[in-house]
């Protein structure tokens, strides 16, 4: 590589400049699925921190002994042996975060973004960079998913990680909470978010 | 429904109109969002992709179960499940793949391209997780299994059609794409809630 990457730039531009799920439409069953409630969603967003991180660390270290063409299969490994680390901590910590996410804890497995940076950095770059690139990514991730639970719960529920905190008689828009509205909410995030800064 | 009671005819129909209209696994349970997506451009990748989870989903999701049934539970390892379905999930893919390309190379020039999108397709491996976590038996997940396969091609079928026509319609140019997709997606998913009416 001709031009050297610094620690920074491959930590930020996972907050913005490529900031999943905008920018690339990937990880999407997540981020539709737990973002009914703020805290779902900013647990989520760490669970997958910890599992890109955890998974691009160790994919870096064996970068150059993982052969080419199984490489796929054993990134496989890797990552869902940190998600299994996450479904038992989770369980045993943190249990009613391990009940409201449900099915979408062993999912992250086969969440695109993992796979994908595993792919596209982590198996080509060192592991101070790929730890950079990780917690970018998870961090982007763990943001525009409690900016998406947020709008979600407080129009939707009228309260914020559980409390109650619109005025009286207000009238929650419930079709946010249900299925269709994470659709609605996303894609018009999604719109807003093109206003700034198209790349 | 309780568990141990012997299912009934109906309740296994009731099983297939859950799983294919009233949580239905991409509008209203969220899964397998990316292909959804991804190959929804054009009516014919759909339909590609839709038969290729159709057949891929109903046989892992019966094996998976085997798996769990035969290996994972009798050796007490069930804590590595994610790992277990992910490898049987991708190898299955593999022979498949390698399978059809060897029998038949038109279906496999119409399809390969889509297997190796299956193995990190979301549908597949939640619906053989829902498989033990709602204790289905083996004929139950065999069913659902097929269901859910089917909901999934039946979303990204009509969405397919609705997304074609997006050329000629004015869309803002910062709703265009993905934006105003996923607002479809919305829009077709309320009309899968009218379904909900037909559960008990």
């Amino acid at each position: 590589m001709a031009q050297k990457k610094s620690w920074l730039k491959e930590f930020t531009k996972g907050l913005w400049d490529e900031i999943p799920p905008f920018r690339f439409v990937l990880g999407l069953c997540p981020t539709l699925a737990c973002s009914t409630a703020v805290t779902d969603g900013f647990g989520m967003g760490l669970c997958l921190t910890f599992v890109v991180t955890g998974a691009n660390i160790f994919i870096s270290f064996l970068r150059k002994i993982i052969p080419d063409e199984v490489r796929i299969a054993c990134f496989i490994v890797i990552i869902a042996t940190f998600v299994i680390i996450v479904e038992l901590a989770t369980q045993a910590y943190f249990y009613p975060l391990y009940l409201s996410l449900g099915i979408f804890i062993p999912l992250i497995v086969v969440n695109c973004i993992v796979l994908g940076r595993a792919e596209a950095f982590a198996s080509k770059n060192s592991i101070s960079l790929s730890i950079a690139d990780g917690l970018g990514m998870g961090l982007g991730f763990t943001m525009s998913l409690t900016t998406l639970a947020i709008f979600r719960e407080v129009l939707g529920k009228g309260s914020f990680a559980g409390h109650f905190i619109m005025w009286q008689g207000f009238e929650p828009f419930a079709l946010l909470q249900k299925p269709p509205g994470a659709f609605f909410c996303l894609g018009l995030m999604l719109g807003i978010m093109n206003l700034f800064g198209k790349k | 429904m309780a568990v141990q009671e012997a299912w009934t005819f109906s309740d296994y129909i009731m099983l297939v109109v859950s799983a294919v209209l009233i949580n239905n696994i991409l509008l209203i349970r969220f899964l397998g969002n990316c292909p959804f997506l991804g190959v929804s451009k054009r009516m014919d990748t759909a339909i590609g992709m839709a038969v290729a989870v159709v057949f891929v989903l109903s046989c892992s999701g019966p094996l998976t179960w085997l798996v769990q049934r035969f290996l994972l539970e009798p050796f007490k390892v069930a804590y590595i499940q994610t790992l277990a379905f992910i490898l049987v999930i991708a190898c299955f893919v593999q022979l498949v793949e390698t399978v059809i390309k060897k029998v038949s190379p038109p279906l496999y020039r119409s399809l390969g391209i889509f297997l190796p999108l299956i193995t990190t397709n979301c549908a597949i491996f939640g619906a053989c997780i829902l498989n033990i976590r709602e204790k289905y038996d083996f004929l139950q997940s065999l069913i659902f299994s097929f269901a859910s396969a089917l909901g999934f091609g039946l979303a990204l079928v009509i969405f397919a059609g609705i997304r074609e026509r997006f050329p000629f319609a004015r869309i803002p140019k910062n709703f265009q794409d993905t934006s105003i997709g996923l607002i479809t997606a919305g829009l077709i998913g309320m009309s899968f809630f009218a379904f909900a009416g037909l559960a008990k």
